[in-house]
């Protein structure tokens, strides 16, 4: 082990984080968005959306992200469709995130007892109230525990942006093995590196899953 | 536009050669699950135990396989561990001790999780009856066990499939490579052949995995109120 290359190394690494974590929020921003509005569909069956829905989520939760990404960022400019790089990496990390986020929720919002419903509507509630005072914080503080476990999951899928020459950790590690051959310094960095980005993401998971905790009422 | 490389496919033995291609991963990766399971039990058994060293170890394990990206290890076991002990690994080789090692620790969460989720009254009630703690273990413990399990291995089973598509970071030569070389091949004759290989590939993980989530789906709906 050598540390002068270790500290010539660290500025490298250092850049390959920032882009991991920078098209990793992105992705998971979007991630939650569709997963919202996928499970939404999905719980109240709105016709057609539903089952477009429905295919979608099949087809992105049976097939491994490196394959996604390899058919939008090779596959579609044949059909016309430019794609970047790091574009790419973003929405492929945003669809196949949406389509696990979109069970999350889901699964969460089937989880709210009927009878809070029911509760509710023998209170005087209307049907919007119901749903955004009653079923809605419900259901995502449920989602919560597996909401987390998607975005670790996500995370370490961004370790294949490399595949479609994104400068990532893994890029960079890659390269720097082959150019210098010092291997043992590189996955140390990149052990570091990725415990770094995960190890936070982890801990406020575990945190936020104890404060929600509290919502949860009704079984 | 009008040719989207379909006709690749079907030229000389390039779709059987996709096919050969995805048995490698499968090959991996059903290694890999049968490794998962034999170790997987037992250390699972071992972690419902309230012992306090197990548990500290078996965190630990666990936690780095929850963080670490299974690219990171593969990279770990392919070019580190060849580096310091000078060894020479088959890529095949370093996979399937990578995904097994992933593996083992999902599998032995998983028998935990489905071992302390059985109530404590079914250990008493039977205890009651006048059984002894094997005949506990094997014929109330185990069959509801099994039941909680197994939807959820099936699952894991899915997943290793999908996570083997990343051996062909390390050079295994799997369908995706397999692909990449027929584009390569007919860059001159087709050169739209991504789209119509990227697609194949995509659907041919999808028409593997599909059924399987289908079945770990219906095994979960048709057990979770027995």
């Amino acid at each position: 082990m050598n540390w002068e290359v270790i500290g010539s190394y660290l500025p490298l690494f250092w850049k390959a984080m920032w882009l991991t974590l920078q098209i990793g929020w992105i992705g998971i921003a979007f991630a939650t968005l569709i997963g919202i509005l996928v499970a939404i569909v999905r719980f109240y069956k709105v016709p057609v959306a539903s089952q477009i829905a429905g295919v979608y989520i099949e087809l992105f939760r049976n097939t491994p992200l490196l394959v996604q990404l390899f058919f939008l960022y090779f596959a579609l400019p044949k059909l016309g469709i430019p794609m970047r790089a790091d574009f790419t990496g973003a929405m492929g990390l945003a669809l196949l995130g949406g389509a696990y986020m979109a069970e999350t929720f889901r699964s969460g919002l089937e989880s709210v007892a009927k009878i809070q419903t029911e509760s509710a509507a023998s209170l005087g509630m209307n049907k919007s109230q119901t749903v955004w005072h009653i079923i809605f914080p419900q259901a995502f503080a449920r989602s919560v525990p597996s909401f987390v476990a998607n975005v670790i999951f996500l995370l370490k899928e961004t370790s294949v942006f490399s595949a479609i020459s994104l400068m990532d950790l893994m890029f960079t590690a890659k390269d720097l093995i082959g150019l210098y051959y010092k291997t043992t310094e590189c996955l140390v960095l990149l052990v570091f590196f990725y415990a770094l980005i995960l190890i936070p993401v982890s801990v406020l998971g575990d945190r936020l899953e104890r404060r929600v905790r509290h919502a949860e009422f009704g079984d | 536009m009008q040719n989207l490389g379909i006709d690749v496919l079907f030229k000389g033995s390039n779709m059987m050669r996709l096919l050969g291609g995805l048995w490698v991963s499968l090959r991996i990766s059903l290694i890999a699950v049968f490794f998962s399971v034999i170790l997987g039990v037992p250390l699972g058994i071992l972690m419902s135990r309230n012992s306090r060293i197990i548990r500290a170890i078996t965190r630990l394990y666990l936690e780095i396989v929850r963080i670490m990206p299974q690219m990171v290890l593969l990279f770990i076991v392919f070019f580190g561990t060849t580096r310091v002990f000078g060894w020479n690994l088959d890529a095949e080789v370093a996979s399937v001790i990578v995904f097994s090692f992933w593996g083992c620790a999902e599998m032995s969460d998983l028998v935990r999780g489905a071992l302390i989720s059985i109530p404590k009254h079914q250990y008493e009630s039977a205890k009651a009856l006048g059984m002894n703690s094997f005949a506990v273990f094997f014929f109330i413990i185990l069959p509801q066990t099994i039941r909680r399990l197994l939807p959820l291995s099936i699952n894991l089973v899915t997943r290793m499939i999908k996570t083997t598509s990343l051996v062909m970071m390390i050079g295994v030569v799997e369908v995706l490579k397999v692909g990449q070389q027929i584009i390569e091949a007919n860059r001159t004759s087709s050169p739209n052949a991504a789209f119509g290989v990227y697609g194949t590939v995509f659907l041919l993980y999808f028409i593997g995995c599909w059924p399987i989530s289908m079945l770990s789906k219906y095994l979960e709906k048709k057990w979770k109120n027995d």
